[in-house]
Order: structure tokens, then sequence, then C-alpha cells
């Protein structure tokens, strides 16, 4: 008896050991950005190696702010976030929807067409893209890179969203039928409050991928006024120097859409994250 | 006119015949019961009146209206499901003003309708809960207000039952007996409980395999099954069937166990071999000289009655009594079959001769 309870007691203190290591190790690189972010430049390198430096400086931030184009690049990148994340999950909802309900000619290789397109590195797929985005003005636009990551993030959205839809009983939209409802009246007021976490998931995600994406963002788009922020950290980046400081600040600054994101969805995620494990 | 009126319904799904011609006629106010064994198409059928599966051919008429192009929203009909298919997210009030709000019934009339359906169900006390508050009977008595706030012009009832535990469930069939007494609409109720199919149905429709087996009041499916199907079907213990051999005996035909006599009819059967069915209440012990001699098996009491598992010339044979033999196991008892009690199946077809 005492020593089953001992060891329960050891086995949960060894849980809690390891979830705080984890978490150590998650939060450590973000931790370092913001206090890189707020050392002086001055003692970037003079003090070697501390876990916070003796003096700080709101500079970096100020410069990033009010000298630099970020605040562009800021407002390019929530466009194209914001944008991205709503249109893949308004395709996505659809898509789902119609995987995990109806029975159609072709589902299998549908389903099949859109597994083959995530199989492919984006490398490969960038010089025809480019090919076919340059003669419709789809180049150096945020347009363009709204369609292709919504375009991208559809497939992997589209399986996201047909899971949550899966987890809802069909009987539910028959009963909202039987009851008056048409079948698009059923899934809005049956189907889609209860679709709201599975929706929270999927922007959550969608965003999070477009906001960080760097690769279709640099090949696509040179000029600035088409500049998302991941792009605009790299010209931090010089010839014979990095600006530490001032990339860090704008590391910080990026996180806080990202952030305040995931503080508005995070009840709804909570719930859409583990509604999968437990079949009501 | 009749409320429902099912004409050469058939169903399937891509190669699988679920149903292969169904035809019935269902009158107003009458309590109908589908039964039949898992995947027989009895809630295909449902589905199919409910409109919430498409015809493969046949048609399908609900009020004298043919329904078979128009959607369930259409057709004026509710169903409770198996599930409940309680709406999750709204409270037991607004699951039950769901189908008249979409109607665009009057406020008033609403709470008024609701009132009664809540009342009626004994409810009111959980109006303001969300459907997880619930336990199950309360649920299923929810589900029950949903539809009945609605007067449709039918009930449909999808094996409704067979979430709840034993006892509730026995107290559930009582209410919605009751329910339909009081309200007297036209229900189509699909089970593959017999209990449920004896004790709530008007008129019973066992089917099996697609095709409609028998159609016919409780008792009528009990005493005169059409087939061996309907006979293994309905009633619990199940109908004795038996393999006899038949010798002719005058006017009549001796049928033979093995090489016990077991009863004659009084007919000539001009077939060598029947299946001989016998309700088990209808077995009865007898004295050595008027009866054949049987062994036990096994002796099952329940307290109102006792089941005994006999062998007769090999054959395993339920034996059902609500006096309380002395009879135990390994021993050797008589018993006796009147000619009356005996139905004959043809062995082959299944068939009623």
């Amino acid at each position: 008896m005492f020593g089953s309870k001992t060891r329960r007691r050891l086995l949960s203190i060894a849980h809690y050991v390891a979830i705080a290591a984890y978490v150590v190790a998650a939060l450590f690189p973000l931790f370092w950005l913001l206090k890189v972010s707020v050392t002086p430049n001055s003692l970037l390198y003079s003090e070697g190696v501390r876990l916070w430096p003796s003096s700080i400086t709101w500079d970096h931030y100020n410069s990033v702010i009010h000298h630099t184009d970020f605040p562009l690049f800021f407002v390019n990148s929530t466009i194209v976030s914001g944008v991205t994340a709503a249109l893949t999950t308004l395709f996505a909802a659809g898509a789902g929807y119609a995987f995990s309900r109806f029975v159609f000619r072709g589902k299998v290789w549908l389903v099949g067409l859109m597994l083959v397109t995530q199989m492919f590195p984006l490398v490969m797929v960038i010089a025809p893209i480019f090919k076919l985005f340059a003669p419709l003005g789809l180049t150096n636009s945020l347009t363009g890179l709204i369609v292709i990551y919504t375009a991208y993030n559809i497939p992997f959205a589209a399986f996201l969203m047909q899971s949550f839809f899966d987890g809802i009983p069909r009987e539910l939209e028959e009963a909202a039928m039987i009851d008056g409802a048409t079948r698009l009246g059923a899934v809005r007021q049956i189907v889609l409050p209860l679709t709201l976490p599975g929706i929270a998931a999927t922007l959550g995600f969608t965003f999070t991928a477009a906001w960080s994406e760097l690769l279709f963002a640099l090949m696509l788009n040179s000029k600035q006024e088409a500049t998302t922020f991941p792009v605009g950290l790299l010209t931090f980046v010089s010839k014979f120097s990095v600006d530490f400081g001032q990339m860090m600040a704008a590391g910080v600054l990026a996180l806080l859409p990202v952030c305040v994101f995931f503080f508005l969805i995070q009840r709804h995620l909570v719930t859409g994250l583990t509604a999968g494990a437990v079949k009501g | 006119m009749t409320a429902i009126t099912i004409e050469g319904v058939t169903k399937n799904f891509g190669p699988v015949h679920v149903l292969k011609g169904i035809d019935l006629a269902i009158e107003p106010g009458e309590f109908v019961v589908l039964i039949g064994p898992s995947g027989c198409g009895k809630s295909t059928l449902l589905r199919m009146i409910a409109g919430l599966d498409d015809l493969t051919a046949g048609n399908i008429y609900i009020g004298g209206r043919r329904v078979n192009d128009l959607a369930p929203k259409d057709r004026d009909i509710a169903m409770v499901f198996q599930s409940y298919a309680l709406y999750p997210h709204m409270t037991v009030k607004d699951n039950m003003s769901f189908s008249l709000k979409l109607k665009r019934t009057p406020s008033e009339a609403i709470g008024r309708a609701v009132g009664n359906a809540a009342n009626l169900l004994g409810l009111n006390a959980l109006i303001g809960r969300k459907p997880r508050e619930l336990s199950g009977g309360q649920r299923q008595r929810v589900a029950m207000g949903r539809a009945i706030v609605r007067k449709p012009k039918a009930f449909l009832f999808d094996e409704p039952l067979s979430n709840l535990d034993a006892r509730l469930r026995e107290q559930m069939r009582f209410e919605i007996r009751k329910l339909h007494r009081d309200l007297g609409a036209t229900s189509v109720y699909v089970t593959h409980d017999q209990i449920e199919a004896m004790t709530m149905a008007d008129r019973i429709v066992a089917m099996n395999g697609g095709i409609v087996q028998q159609v016919g009041s409780p008792l009528d499916l009990y005493d005169n099954p059409a087939n061996l199907f309907v006979a293994g079907f309905i009633g619990a213990p199940a109908m004795n069937v038996l393999a006899a051999d038949c010798a002719q005996s005058g006017a009549g035909t001796e049928l033979r166990i093995g090489a016990s006599k077991l009863v004659t009819v009084d007919r000539t059967l001009d077939v060598a071999r029947v299946s001989l069915g016998i309700r088990p209440e209808r077995v009865r012990l007898a004295s050595a000289d008027d009866g054949v001699p049987a062994e036990v098996v096994l002796v099952e009491p329940t307290g109102l009655a006792t089941v005994a598992h006999v062998t007769v010339g090999g054959q395993l044979l339920n034996l059902f009594t609500t006096e309380r033999p002395r009879i135990t196991a390994g021993e050797t008892v008589y018993i006796r079959v009147a000619p009356e009690d005996v139905r004959l199946f043809d062995p082959e077809t299944g068939a009623r001769i």
C-alpha cells in the first residue's frame, strides 16, 4: 500500500520534471530573443554569456518602429495571413464537410490528389509558380502570396476540418432537416456552432503558417511594398554584419499578433485539439 | 385514406440490395412496428419515409401525397433517433422549439407548445438545461418532446430505447405507448427487440433480408407465424422447431421425433419430413402413459416461470411452465403436445404448411 503510494508520487514528480524540462527547452529561444532585443549594442559582445544584461534599452524597438519599413511589412503580413487564414478555412470547411458527409464519384482520387500536392518540397514548385504568376501580375503583390498560401494550405486544412466534421454525428443534421431546416440551414445552425473549435484550430494553423512563410515571400516579391516581415527580417543581415538587436526586436514584435490571435482562439483551440480524442 | 403508403419500394446501396420491393399501408393513428435482425432494411425503410435516404424504385405517400422527391423538412414528420440527436449547444427548451422557430411560429404559441410538451413529459424542471446535463432517460424524453411539439402527420422512431437500461426501457415503453394513446398520431417504430414490438404495436411488420416476412397484430404473428423466420424471431423463449418425420395414420399424420411419436395431426401431409414448431408454453409435462420421454438437460427457474431444456429423440426443446415442477437435470420426464398447438413448416423454404 505505502510502497505503491510513494511510487505514484515519484512518478508524478517525474512527470512534472519532464514537462518543466520540455517547457524550458521550448521557451528558452523566445527568452533569448527577448533578452537580445533589450541588450544595448555595446553590451552584446562585451558581457560574455549572461542570462540578463546589466542594463537594458528600448532603442532597438524604437529604431525598428521609426526608422525601418517594419510597420509596412507588419501590415503586409497581417493582411496576407489574415486573408489566407479566412479563405483557407472557408474552402477547407466546405471541402472537409463534403469529404465527411457525401459519397461522390472520384472522392478517393480527389483526396489522393490533394495528398500528392503535399508531397513536393516547396523549392521544387517555386520556379513554375513564378512562371505562372508573372504574366498574371501576381508577383510583387500581396494577392499572389494570398493565392499561393491559400492553395497550399487548403489540403491539410481540409483534412483537419474533415476530422472535426466526422466528430459531429450525422443524426444532428438529419434531425434538424426533419425539424424543418434545409441542409445549409442545418449546417449553419447546428453543425457550425459545434465546429467552432475546429474552425479556430484551422484558422490558427493557417495564420501561423502564412505568418512565418519565407520562401515564396522571398522569391515572388522583391518590392518593398509587397514585402512581408519574415523577408523583412533578412534586411538586418547585411554583407558584413548582422544587427542582432534590431532583428530580435522585430522578431518580438512579430510574435505579438500571433500571440494575440492565439489568445483569442485558445478557448476553442484547447477543446478543438482534444475533440478527436474523446468521442462524445 | 391511409396515413403512409409504401409501394414497391426497393433500395440498393451499390451492388447490395437492401430492400427488395416493400409494400405497406399504414392507417391513420396506427402504431406500426418494423422488426427484424440488424441489416434487414428496417432502418433504411424508416429513413426513406423520413426522406433521409433516396428510393431506388417505388413510391412513398404520406397523407395521400407522393413524397419521393420531397425534402425531409417538407414531409411534416417527426423522428426520434437512437442517439436522440439532441442539439448539444441548445437548452432543452431550444431543442424543443427549434422546429417551431424555423416555421416562424409566434413566440407565445411556441411557449405554449413547449410548455404543454414539457408538462406531458415531466420536463418542466429541466427546461433550461443542456443535453449533457441530462440522464439517458431525460434525453429520451426531450427527444420525444421535440417530436410532439410539432404535431406532425407521423412519428418515426428509430430504435429509440436501445441506449437505455432494461428498467428504464420498460418505463419508456409504457410512456411512448401512453403518449400514442393520448395524441393518436400515426407512428412507425423500428426495433430489433421483439418484446418492444409485441407490447407496443397495433401491427407488426416482420422483416428479413429486405423482404416483409409477415404483417399482422402481435398475437397473430405469435400464434400463426407465416414462416420459420417469424416463428423464431417473435417470442422469448423462441418457438421450438424440431425436425419431424411424417407417417400416415388413418385420416391424420403421425409426427415422429426420432423414435418418439410426439403428436398426431388430423390432416394428411404429402411430405416425408416437416419442421414442427411448438411454443415452449404449449409443451406440457405429462405422465408416463400419455407422454413421450424426454431427458432434462437444464432447468432455469426465473421465479415467474420455469424454463426446462429437454431433449426428445436427440433434439433440444424448451418447455415453459408457470407451475414449479420438481425436476432436475439428468432426470427423465414425459411431455405432451396438443395437435392444435403444433405449427408445421416446410423444412426447405421455411414457409408454413
